[in-house]
């Protein structure tokens, strides 16, 4: 169980002090998939950064007892300067893991060959996605963070990310930032819209959809619902 | 006595090139930069200890007459280093003049450092400023245990071991507050 109490985060910019969002609560218990919708800049990524523990909050608290994961996103959580197996390495000895059969996962599962032996920052964007969500598989977190995974890389990688999350680890608790609505719809069972500093939060999606499109201001094309606008 | 100098230029902007790192929970700020400094303490006794075992072998130089006094000022210059690395790193994070002004500073410092000169050959009055840099405690220090009676020392322990603690203790509170505000990118 997760639990978020009265969250508040403020950066520090040029003009003053930036106000991310305020008295967020929430719980989180195991086997729940919070997803999470808001406009660019809304705090997605950064509510996802202070659960992680990666940031601290300006004020309120997040008790938890049990592990998260880093927020798993296309661009990882690497040293882009070495190679893809020492990155490897590195995750596997300070989360205390196996290498050697982390190695071997990963091989199968990131499917980069020889590119592996190449330094991170060689990398195109689907390859490094590949990278970041196979290494992220290998440690077994009772909670997973995704923010944007499925923003790049093939539908076939896509498939087998979401076999490895959702069927594989459909006991977890997972939060799901993603502006892909439809994978938040089918992948989570819990949502919550995130505007102007609040999280309002939702037991159905279509419900939390009709009102974040009229927060956006998105207005539906001529001929709409005909029209169906591409999704996953 | 390239120690004290090259620590500031590893932490200088170690943080914005493992931001990445910061990701993982189990890594902090201060970690990032002892480990660089771990690596830079490691160079340089390395090169320390293999030119002077080359000189000594090949009679440049006499073993030093009191190896524990050598290592303690080593070890006293490289606490110096290793705080004013961490000082200079975390400031170099909020402002990126630190690491415009530390270059020239550094050059500046070096001829200072009292690497290039004996104390006790320096007149009164110049003695008494450059006593006030506290990396010529350190290697007057390393230089009696070198040398011994032969040469004359002059240092106050008093001085350098109490202005490193306060340099700790600045150089902590500068990591504390940087990684208070770090943001994971």
């Amino acid at each position: 169980m997760i639990r978020v109490r009265n969250l508040k985060k403020v950066y520090q910019t040029r003009f003053g002090e930036n106000l991310v969002f305020e008295d967020l609560n929430f719980d989180l218990a195991m086997g729940e998939r919070l997803g999470i919708l808001g406009r660019n800049g809304a705090g997605k990524s950064t509510l996802v950064r202070l659960i992680s523990g990666a940031e601290r909050p300006t004020e309120g608290t997040i008790e938890s007892d049990i592990s998260i994961s880093w927020p798993l996103a296309f661009s990882g959580a690497f040293q882009h300067q070495l190679t893809g197996i020492d990155n490897i390495r590195f995750i596997s000895r300070i989360y205390d893991q196996d290498f050697d059969r982390n190695l071997a996962f990963v091989e199968e599962f990131a499917e980069l060959g020889p590119y592996l032996r190449e330094p991170v920052m060689t990398y195109s964007s689907g390859m490094r996605a590949r990278l970041a969500f196979a290494i992220s598989m290998i440690i077994e977190f009772e909670c997973f963070l995704i923010d944007e995974i499925s923003a790049v890389g093939d539908a076939r990688f896509h498939d087998r990310c979401n076999f490895e999350l959702f069927e594989k680890r459909a006991d977890r608790a997972m939060i799901i930032i993603s502006h892909d609505a439809a994978y938040v719809r089918d992948h989570c069972n819990r949502w919550g819209v995130l505007h102007d500093g609040k999280l309002v939060q939702y037991d159905d999606f279509e419900v939390a959809y009709a009102d974040f499109k009229e927060l956006i201001g998105w207005k539906p094309p001529p001929g709409w619902p005909q029209i169906q606008v591409s999704t996953a | 006595m390239l120690l004290w100098r090259n620590m500031p230029g590893r932490c200088i902007g170690a943080l914005q090139n493992n931001l990445a790192l910061m990701y993982h929970r189990n890594i902090q700020v201060g970690d990032i930069y002892v480990a660089r400094l771990m690596i830079e303490f490691g160079g340089a006794t390395i090169s320390f200890a293999s030119l002077a075992v080359l000189f000594i072998a090949i009679e440049w130089m006499e073993p030093p007459e009191d190896f524990l006094r050598v290592a303690a000022g080593w070890l006293l210059l490289a606490w110096f280093g290793g705080a004013l690395a961490m000082m200079l790193g975390a400031a170099s994070h909020m402002s990126e003049l630190v690491d415009k002004l530390w270059h020239p500073a550094s050059y500046l410092l070096f001829p200072l450092s009292g690497a290039a000169f004996i104390v006790a050959a320096l007149p009164p009055f110049a003695q008494d400023i450059v006593l006030w840099i506290p990396t010529v405690h350190g290697i007057e220090y390393l230089r009696e245990g070198f040398f011994g009676t032969r040469a004359r020392a002059i240092y106050d322990l008093g001085y350098i071991i109490p202005f490193n603690l306060v340099l700790t203790l600045i150089a902590l509170i500068a990591v504390r507050y940087v990684s208070r505000r770090v943001v994971p990118g």
